[in-house]
């Protein structure tokens, strides 16, 4: 009797339980860091635009951000360092109905996997991307990243970062991408309205998500996890339809959200249907 | 969040009531939902969890509005909230 009670006590699940794997919950990200935030944000917009689920599936690289393959209950690859992209373009071409999301670290998708990126947005593949950019490697203790500011400090760079970073969304709209937006794990629900247009679009999207790594470059650069939000919260000015090559990362000035860019343009396996006349 | 003065139509305005659900032993103690509860009602409990971090407790329960601003803050799905 009691051990019926107790089984009607343990109550509701959290609202996104359905799609995670809960036995491996709670996950490995650290105490702060955005990566789980950002997670949350694309399971919602999963669950807001995809009717049939059995048709999304999620790819991820290596890096902290690559663990999100793993706790989706969905079909979902981990695929080796940098390459979470050209797995997801012959993912998309054997099952062209299929949703498929590239969700993985600024590290995984511009650094080793940078070639892949510009490539896949190039040919306009039909891919969702995003990319949880915390600055730095964080899996692998902290290193300099293709993304870190100048002048901050990690363990490659102990006397500040000598290196001028990425501007990512000019990148990959320099590239061919038809939707690029960028966003903090604070806006969360411009975020998850954000990948859930990129999600019911066709085309190469690109959406990029700051995220606070506090053990391993928020440590090193006197920044708490919530500095790092008090930080979006001050410096953060959305301008939608910004020009990407004005939205350097700045956070002593200000750093510029919203979608950038929303155009339309023929996508890789329309163009080859026409080509080969599979129409 | 707080008003400098109550707002004149505040009689009319409907305003939604929830419940909040904290799963404790999902926590890492980040803080996030303190911080950005927009009425200001979780704080650090003393107690640990499982794994030593202390969760978030509510300190005016019937106070939530079902912003569900916690439940999609939180890295950990440890929180959320239901109407009531």
């Amino acid at each position: 009797m009691t051990g019926k009670k107790k089984q009607t006590d343990i109550t509701p699940a959290h609202p996104l339980d359905d799609l995670i794997r809960t036995d491996r919950i709670p996950h490995i990200w650290c105490p702060g860091c955005g990566i789980g935030t950002a997670f949350s944000a694309c399971l919602s917009a999963i669950k807001r635009s995809c009717e049939n689920l059995n048709n999304v599936s999620m790819v991820s690289g290596i890096g902290c951000s690559g663990r999100a393959a793993g706790y989706i209950k969905l079909d979902s690859f981990h695929t080796t360092h940098g390459r979470a992209i050209p797995f997801a373009t012959g993912l998309k071409l054997a099952k062209p109905d299929m949703n498929v999301i590239v969700f993985s670290g600024d590290g995984d998708l511009f650094a080793i996997g940078g070639n892949h990126f510009i490539h896949a947005a190039r040919r306009n593949m039909d891919l969702t991307v995003i990319c949880v950019n915390n600055l730095n490697y964080g899996m692998t203790g902290g290193q300099a990243a293709a993304t870190t500011p100048h002048k901050a400090k990690t363990t490659t760079s102990i006397s500040g970062n000598p290196e001028d970073p990425f501007n990512l969304p000019l990148l990959a709209y320099a590239a061919g991408a038809t939707y690029v937006a960028r966003w903090t794990i604070l806006h969360t629900r411009d975020l998850t309205e954000s990948i859930s247009e990129a999600l019911s679009r066709k085309g190469f999207s690109f959406i990029e998500v700051l995220a606070p790594c506090p053990i391993n470059y928020g440590r090193r650069n006197k920044e708490k996890s919530l500095d790092s939000l008090k930080l979006y919260q001050e410096k953060s000015i959305i301008k939608n339809g910004a020009d990407p090559a004005s939205v350097d990362l700045d956070f002593q000035n200000g750093i510029v959200l919203g979608t950038f860019v929303n155009r339309d343009k023929p996508t890789f396996y329309e163009k080859y249907k026409m080509i080969n006349g599979l129409d | 969040m707080d008003f400098w003065r109550v707002p004149l139509d505040a009689a009319d305005v409907f305003v939604t009531k929830g419940v909040v659900h904290i799963l404790e032993e999902r926590c890492k103690g980040c803080g996030y939902c303190i911080e950005y509860c927009p009425k200001s009602i979780l704080t650090f409990s003393s107690r640990f969890n499982k794994k030593g971090y202390h969760p978030p407790m509510l300190t005016g329960a019937t106070d939530c509005v079902n912003c569900h601003y916690c439940e999609i803050i939180c890295p950990e799905f440890a929180i959320y909230s239901v109407e009531a």
